[in-house]
């Protein structure tokens, strides 16, 4: 695999959890539409963002993809090979080759397990490194390799602040050298002067292991920082999927332009007090508007809108986005504070 | 101690103190700030976990009380001092004259009661109303708030409402004595960034329609931006920086205050430079550094900053309004650092443009990381 | 809501057959226990068992026997026929209801109005002397063996054995109806006996969930809303805090119903555990499968009862 192949593709991945009720006997009455039809692909090297507020699919489409949850349909290609039909030792296989960082760094390692020990237990898993003393020698230069004291090996979770132990989640991804790392919101929950270290520490071992990445988040700027391409969901379907420049730039789907002017600025120059707000709340993923789903929310609704869903279009720049009325050129300016800011000078 | 407060002040808090004692030591969350809020003015309070913020705002309202807080110094609110009333009057005051909303809206509300009851019942406590009034008022606060059809989401239950609609519902809630000043501690944190823009518009008009004074606490900067007239920026119990919203984003007069600022990505900046951490993490509250609090982390510290503690002092630049820093460098060195570091350069090469000596390393760089 | 109920109802009902079957399933195997044997008496020739077994329906295959036991049960609330006492069984324990009634609500009301104040009080007063002395008393209480509760309180305060003449002692009982203050009296020892454990408990408990609650956002939204201490306590506090006692409290309820075995024994109070031991003594196993099963039934009912109650209480819990 080089860099500018395929990793990993999507195709039409749908994830419906169902609802049932019943007094005697529960049948089913519907389903929450978490994914609802989901295309992407990844290149090897490469860093795709998704991004979308609650409810819009991102970490289930993320568990779909390292199969911690079952597809209802649709395919996840593995180096061209599907992966959703695996079972035994060649699930476990594919494993190996993917790996997660979860957001929570207080509630996703185990208390009871020293740091060691949970670094450790891919290799445990997997039956690597079995030579005497060459477990613990690997570990500890993972821990060296993500910033942590070596020696703090027998230490237990509890005794390291959030950033460490988001570290430590690292770590324990990076063990078995996977090709695939998906990181589901891995610093929400730090603090901002934390959050950059951690970063930081992500686009190293990128590099240097030549990872590729799935990064997922609701912070629209950590997203542009880290990613090649950005994906926006919303309601179990992708609306825009462009390189960051272009998103960022040009978005096209009005949703992407909500997400964006709703986005505070650190500048009081550019925070104004009279930007589009998206009014409403998100709907209920068991029951999506027709048509387009972003329809009863969007300022530029026609009545196409309502009746024909759009599919993912072309509109130049790399950019792909499924929207009747898409964001023209010249609407940016108003939308965007940065792009007015950007005008003024 | 006077009560006097400086014509159009509410609150003015002067050396405020709080410690917890503990097991492990005595715990100093916030030591000795001072700030003023004037009528219907914005206030934000910008800091991260263990900066004291929450702490602080807590104890405007005699809410650390509980868990065993020594707190010093003196809260002034029109004309009042918080911290020498009697418990009955300060409980006059909750609610009523000064209201609060919080981070997270589905654990701030009672799960078991109706939102409406828990509305009404924030009236009653402080002025004689029947039911059927307060119930009424509470479905017009309801629908001033922005929540759709609220005859019927008046009686419902939190966790029948969502995010954005469970914090609209606590605004509405704080808001229904009418009271001079709002604290809002982080309340659109837990929120989408949709529902966040939503809330802080709403927040705006109504600090504007009532004529409320606000104090927003957050680590945002860009939500301070959006809505603070004037910013103070606490770390480790301690304001280390205070100005007005322009001027604090143009010219920052202290280390944290760019460390903050050239840590965070931005919407508009160049892509693929790396950000810049601040090295290290916050001290412990127990046992804090020597000097300035923050000289373990901090680029541009010299040895002696180990030894002086500097106290938070007019920056002196010109126009630039009421603008303080607790840092020991002279404003020329900080322009230039700043200059520099706004340019994009590294900590080190505004080091240099500083002209601060070459050969001092932060401890925080050799060795620990956050 | 009422989806909710329906479902709890109808669960019930399984449950009650499912408890009926294993009743009859757990007498019917036991060894021993031949009721012609025992009709029979100490002389029964195999003639005369033989004939008894006949009588009793014994020689029938094994779901007819049952398909007669539930019939019984179920449409002539007919348990069963007692030989020792020459009574139907149903007959029996309906009469030794009052007493376990009279001891279980007395027992319930003393230890719910001692129990929640000091478990109130122990959760304010927390790591006070107070709490710590309300808190080593209570593990005192929960420690003791009731039957040894009740010979040291009747040899302390029996006014027939014991070294300070305050209560009635032991034999003492009296129906309501027949002389109430008597019956009164003669409860009020074994009232406190019963308690005394389950009072320390519940107190253990509402310190334990009140404490817990107290830590809750909710609960500073309420202090912020300007609400005087004794309210936040007592209106939100105890709110939430009250659900899990709920739970427990029927269930505890339901289980002495069915007979507190130990305490009736102590002082000879004729209810139906006093009822179950006596006929466990002599064999008497139709007594005995039908406390077992009036026992279940009051189980059950509580747990429907409870979960009811326990929706209501939390409305998050109503949506399932």
């Amino acid at each position: 695999m080089s860099p500018g192949d395929t990793l990993v593709e999507v195709r039409d991945l749908v994830k419906h959890f169902p609802i049932s009720k019943g007094i005697i006997i529960k049948h089913k009455v519907g389903s929450v539409r978490a994914v609802d039809g989901v295309s992407f692909e990844v290149k090897a090297g490469e860093t795709l963002g998704i991004v979308g507020e609650t409810g819009c699919g991102k970490s289930t489409t993320a568990r779909l993809i390292t199969r911690l949850l079952e597809v209802t349909s649709g395919e996840v290609l593995f180096e061209g090979r599907d992966i959703t039909k695996l079972k035994g030792p060649d699930l476990k296989a594919i494993r190996r080759e993917m790996q997660m960082i979860f957001q929570d760094p207080y509630s996703s390692l185990n208390p009871r397990k020293t740091v060691g020990a949970i670094i450790a237990d891919p290799f445990v898993i997997h039956g690597l490194e079995t030579g005497p003393g060459e477990r613990k020698k690997r570990v500890q230069e993972l821990m060296d390799r993500v910033g942590l004291n070596p020696e703090h090996y027998n230490r237990y979770p509890h005794e390291f602040s959030g950033g460490q132990r988001q570290r430590i989640g690292v770590a324990r991804a990076l063990a078995l050298k996977p090709k695939l790392i998906i990181a589901d919101e891995p610093v929400s929950a730090l603090d901002v002067s934390i959050q950059a270290q951690i970063l930081n520490l992500l686009r190293e071992l990128q590099r240097e292991f030549g990872l590729t990445m799935i990064f997922i988040a609701h912070d629209l700027a950590v997203v542009r920082h880290m990613c090649d391409r950005v994906a926006v969901m919303y309601l179990g379907k992708v609306v825009e999927m462009a390189p960051s420049d272009a998103l960022y730039s040009q978005p096209r789907h009005r949703y992407t332009g909500a997400l964006l002017s709703a986005v505070p600025v650190a500048d009081p120059e550019l925070a104004t007090r009279e930007r589009h707000l998206l009014g409403g709340d998100v709907p209920s993923p068991a029951n999506p508007p027709s048509g387009c789903r972003f329809h009863p929310r969007c300022s530029h609704a026609g009545p196409i809108c309502s009746t024909q869903e759009p599919a993912l279009t072309e509109m130049g720049q790399g950019t792909v986005a499924a929207c009747h009325f898409p964001i023209a050129d010249d609407e940016v300016g108003d939308l965007l504070p940065v792009a007015r800011g950007r005008e003024r000078l | 101690m006077s009560t006097e407060q400086p014509a159009g002040a509410l609150l003015s808090v002067e050396n405020l103190s709080v410690q917890f004692p503990t097991h492990d030591g005595v715990v100093h969350a916030v030591d000795g700030i001072s700030y003023t809020v004037d009528r219907a003015a914005s206030i934000g309070i910008v800091g991260e976990s263990g900066s004291g913020k929450t702490v602080a705002a807590l104890t405007l309202l005699g809410l650390t009380v509980t868990q065993g807080a020594i707190v010093t110094g003196q809260i002034l609110f029109d004309g009042r001092d918080l911290l020498t009333i009697s418990k009955a009057e300060l409980r006059h005051i909750r609610g009523n004259e000064i209201a609060m909303i919080f981070q997270d809206p589905l654990s701030s509300l009672h799960p078991q009661f109706r939102v409406g009851a828990q509305i009404v019942e924030a009236m009653r406590i402080h002025r004689s109303i029947t039911r059927a009034a307060a119930r009424t008022r509470a479905i017009e606060l309801l629908e001033l708030v922005g929540i759709p059809d609220p005859r019927r989401r008046v009686d419902q239950y939190p966790h029948e409402f969502s995010g954005g609609m469970r914090q609209r519902a606590m605004i509405a809630m704080s808001l229904s004595n009418e009271p001079k000043l709002l604290i809002a501690d982080e309340p659109t944190t837990a929120l989408d960034v949709t529902v966040q823009a939503q809330i802080l518009a709403l927040l705006e008009r109504l600090r504007h329609e009532l004529g409320m004074a606000m104090i927003m606490i957050t680590h945002d900067l860009g939500v301070v931006a959006q809505i603070a007239d004037r910013i103070n920026v606490m770390y480790a119990g301690r304001i280390v920086e205070s100005a007005e919203a322009r001027p604090l984003f143009s010219s920052p007069q202290h280390p944290y205050t760019w460390g903050l600022l050239r840590s965070i990505p931005t919407l508009d900046g160049p892509r693929g430079v790396e950000l810049l951490p601040i090295p290290g993490r916050p001290p412990s509250m127990i046992r804090r550094p020597t000097g300035c609090f923050f000289h373990p982390r901090c680029a541009y510290a010299l040895p002696s900053h180990s030894t002086i503690d500097p106290p938070l002092s007019d920056v002196g630049l010109e126009g630039g309004g009421d603008h303080r820093a607790a840092c020991l460098l002279d404003a020329a060195q900080r322009q230039a650092a700043w200059a520099a570091l706004k340019g994009g350069g590294t900590p080190e090469q505004a080091r240099v443009a500083a002209g601060i000596e070459q050969d001092v390393v932060p401890v925080a760089e050799a060795e620990i990381v956050g | 809501m009422t989806g909710f109920i329906i479902r709890r109802l109808l669960w019930g009902v399984v449950l009650l057959i499912a408890v009926i079957a294993v009743t009859f399933m757990i007498f019917y195997l036991l060894p021993s226990v031949n009721p012609a044997i025992l009709r029979a008496g100490r002389n029964g020739s195999p003639k005369i068992i033989a004939e008894i077994s006949k009588d009793l329906g014994l020689n029938h295959p094994i779901y007819v026997q049952f398909w007669n036991y539930i019939k019984n049960i179920i449409l002539h609330g007919n348990f069963g026929y007692s030989y020792y006492y020459n009574d139907p069984v149903g007959g029996l324990i309906a009469n030794r209801l009052p007493a376990t009634l009279s001891l279980t609500v007395g027992a319930a009301f003393l230890w719910i109005v001692v129990g929640v104040p000091v478990g109130i009080i122990s959760a304010i007063k927390r790591r006070t002397l107070l709490d710590r002395a309300a808190m080593g008393t209570a593990l005192v209480f929960v420690s003791a063996p009731v039957f040894w509760l009740g010979l040291i309180a009747l040899y302390v305060f029996a006014n027939d054995i014991g070294q300070f003449h305050v209560f009635p002692g032991a034999g003492s009982y009296v129906g309501l109806t027949v002389n109430p203050l008597k019956w009164f009296e003669s409860l009020l020892l074994p009232w406190m006996v019963l308690s005394a454990t389950s009072t320390a408990i519940y107190a253990r408990l509402v310190r334990g969930s009140l404490l817990q609650v107290m830590g809750e956002d909710y609960i500073r939204t309420a202090r912020a809303k300007g609400l005087s201490e004794r309210r936040v306590i007592l209106k939100h506090g105890m709110r939430s805090a009250i659900t899990p006692l709920v739970t427990v409290l029927g269930l505890d309820i339901a289980g002495l119903l069915g007979g507190a075995i130990l305490t009736e024994g102590v002082f000879d109070i004729p209810g139906i555990g006093r009822l179950n031991i006596d006929a466990i003594g002599h064999g008497d196993v139709t007594i005995v499968q039908g406390t077992v099963l009036v026992a279940s039934i009051f189980i059950i009912v509580a747990n429907i009862l409870v979960d009811i109650a326990y929706a209501f209480l939390d409305p998050r819990v109503r949506y399932e």
